[in-house]
């Protein structure tokens, strides 16, 4: 087991060098100079000169990048060529606004979806397995920027009983960063009312991005939960007078959640992508937001942190899938 | 998914039939569908509620909206279809070059999907959109550049477990090309899962290509797409909700019937004994 997450360690550093590359390289075909991007439109040719030169933006694309991986090796993640912050910085500050995001919307995902999908299935072909089949069809066809732009109609226009964007009310003063997520922040400073401020602006963006989350992971549960429940060890647990809760709940489903979670791990990979829509929609300052506005202004450091950081997430997503993976079947030997 | 006996599966097939088959029909014929011009504005007319006339009533510059939805089929169908080929064929290439001739030169091409699979999204959207511009055959780009990865893998999986069955063998003894062997003899045999594997994906691309849309990145105006659409009526939509809702709509249907088509035709594989397809949903 240790080994193997070391070898799975190791095979990450080909996949981060080619993912940075790539990055590297696209963001330098980029139309437009990042010396004026990092010297401003006023600048004389000397002073653009004169920037491109301390940059190091002159040189060679190839030895700009070998500078730069030397640099990240260090820990040194660059400054940002338009805002003149350090990267590492300002990922400290965008990184925890997707991540609360991402840890609302799997808490609905996984807290809704699995016992959805157990439900489904221990009562097939009910109104409630039925009504599960047909909204997840709608949930899983449901382009996501309509879904938000509907739930912000209904909960923020009509009924007036969430608030439409962002992450704080205007009245609300942030509490003192210690992690970055708002919610947690607030609870750790024992702050109630910034606690339940920062609770709610997170409802509606999180729904929307669990909505097809929950689909998916409650489908998938549903199916392989049927699967189990037909076969032999729980026709003998049956046999053997369990009551059904645990047949269900002890037998069927630990078996039941191989698929489940590789169909969960797919869905965090997914909603690290997918986050920028949301961010645009509910004026949520995160990681999309930060990539978005660094590619449009050609701030190549900003855009390779970006691309660090979510491959980073990606990879050990998958790393935690297949560890889980081992744990739910003995039968995989690591 | 397991979904009972084939009665069920013959539903979903014909529902799904059904509702893409009237959406091919609009992007094929528009004009038999309706007689207004999806791009000539009427600025007097502007945003009008669905009437008579305009049956899904009118847009911020008097367009009519049930016009611009009809014509709308044909941009994000066309975008299905190409991105979905372009993925297909290289994935298709790379998978059975890889599974096929093995060795080192396996072990590259997979670390290259590796390394696509392990790409931001988002960044390979924007950075391919800035570097070559917004449009469409742009973002057409973008998604098929994200996409042919899952077929590569899918496809090497397949073909791993055909070329030592018998009948690529005797084809060897025989003399056979590696390329007439691949061709004639393994990707026939590994076709199934792709095509099933593409019918699950169309609604997903669609849905992707909508949402590049809608952050402005895909078709430019005024050129009809959906997902520009609704970024367009969002401004409106507590007033005139028809400008959004509908488009917003007919991407959803189109999404929902590619799906249906795509999960009875998997169950149907997977009752055929091909065990391709559990591992298909895993792969993404």
């Amino acid at each position: 087991m240790g080994r193997y997450v070391v070898r799975r360690l190791l095979l990450m550093v080909p996949v981060l060098l080619g993912v940075t590359m790539l990055v590297f390289f696209l963001t330098n075909l980029l139309p437009g100079d990042p010396a004026r991007a990092a010297a401003g439109r006023l600048a004389t040719p000397e002073q653009l000169v004169a920037v491109g030169e301390r940059l190091g933006l002159d040189r060679p694309v190839p030895v700009q990048y070998v500078l730069y991986m030397g640099r990240l090796l260090r820990g040194d993640l660059g400054t940002s060529l338009t805002s003149k912050q350090a990267v590492a910085q300002e990922l400290r500050l965008f990184f925890p606004a997707t991540l609360e995001l991402l840890l609302a919307t799997m808490t609905i995902t996984i807290g809704v979806g699995i016992p959805l999908g157990v439900r489904a299935a221990t009562s097939r072909g009910s109104w409630l397995d039925r009504g599960f089949l047909g909204f997840s069809y709608a949930g899983v066809g449901m382009p996501v920027f309509f879904l938000a732009l509907l739930l912000q109609v209904v909960f923020a226009g009509w009924l007036r009983v969430l608030p439409i964007a962002g992450r704080l009310g205007l009245e609300t003063v942030p509490p003192p960063m210690l992690t970055g997520m708002y919610t947690v922040d607030a609870l750790l400073a024992g702050r109630w009312s910034t606690f339940l401020d920062a609770a709610r602006h997170l409802v509606l963006p999180a729904v929307t991005l669990a909505v097809a989350g929950v689909s998916e992971v409650g489908r998938i549960t549903r199916s392989s939960m049927l699967r189990e429940l037909d076969q032999d060890y729980i026709r003998a647990a049956r046999a053997k007078g369990l009551p059904e809760r645990a047949v269900w709940l002890r037998h069927a489903l630990p078996n039941a959640l191989l698929p489940t979670t590789t169909v969960i791990g797919l869905q965090v990979a997914f909603l690290l992508g997918g986050t920028i829509l949301i961010e645009n929609l509910f004026s949520w300052g995160g990681l999309g937001t930060y990539a978005w506005t660094g590619i449009f202004r050609l701030d190549i450091p900003v855009v390779m942190g970006v691309t660090l950081v979510s491959t980073l997430v990606y990879l050990f997503v998958n790393l935690a899938v297949d560890l889980i993976y081992a744990r739910l079947d003995p039968r995989i030997e690591l | 998914m397991s979904n009972g006996p084939g009665r069920t599966h013959d539903r979903r097939l014909v529902m799904g039939a059904l509702i893409v088959g009237l959406f091919l029909a609009m992007a094929a014929a528009p004009q038999l569908f309706s007689g207004h011009d999806p791009t000539g504005l009427q600025l007097d007319r502007r945003l009008s509620a669905p009437s008579w006339t305009h049956w899904l009533g009118t847009d911020g510059i008097g367009v009519d909206m049930y016009a611009r939805i009809v014509h709308g089929a044909r941009t994000t169908l066309g975008t299905v279809v190409v991105v979905l080929a372009i993925a297909i064929v290289v994935g298709v290439a790379i998978g059975s070059i890889s599974g096929y001739i093995g060795g080192w030169l396996d072990s590259l091409l997979m670390r290259i999907t590796d390394v696509f699979l392990a790409f931001p999204p988002l960044i390979l959207a924007l950075a391919t959109n800035a570097v070559l511009g917004r449009g469409l055959r742009q973002t057409m780009f973008a998604i098929a550049f994200l996409w042919w990865p899952a077929y590569a893998r899918l496809v090497r999986g397949q073909v791993l477990s055909v070329r030592r069955r018998e009948f690529v063998e005797s084809a060897r003894v025989i003399g056979a090309s590696r390329f007439r062997i691949i061709v004639r003899h393994v990707l026939p045999n590994v076709l199934d899962p792709v095509i099933v594997r593409a019918s699950l994906d169309a609604g997903f691309v669609a849905l992707t290509a909508a949402s590049l849309s809608f952050l402005g990145l895909g078709a430019q105006p005024p050129t009809p797409e959906w997902g520009r659409m609704v970024a367009d009526g969002q401004k409106f939509f507590l007033d005139q909700w028809w400008v959004a809702t509908f488009p917003g709509l007919a991407l959803f249907a189109l999404v929902v019937g590619f799906n249906l088509i795509g999960e009875a035709l998997g169950d149907r594989l997977q009752e055929g004994g091909g065990g391709a397809v559990t591992q298909m949903g895993q792969e993404r």
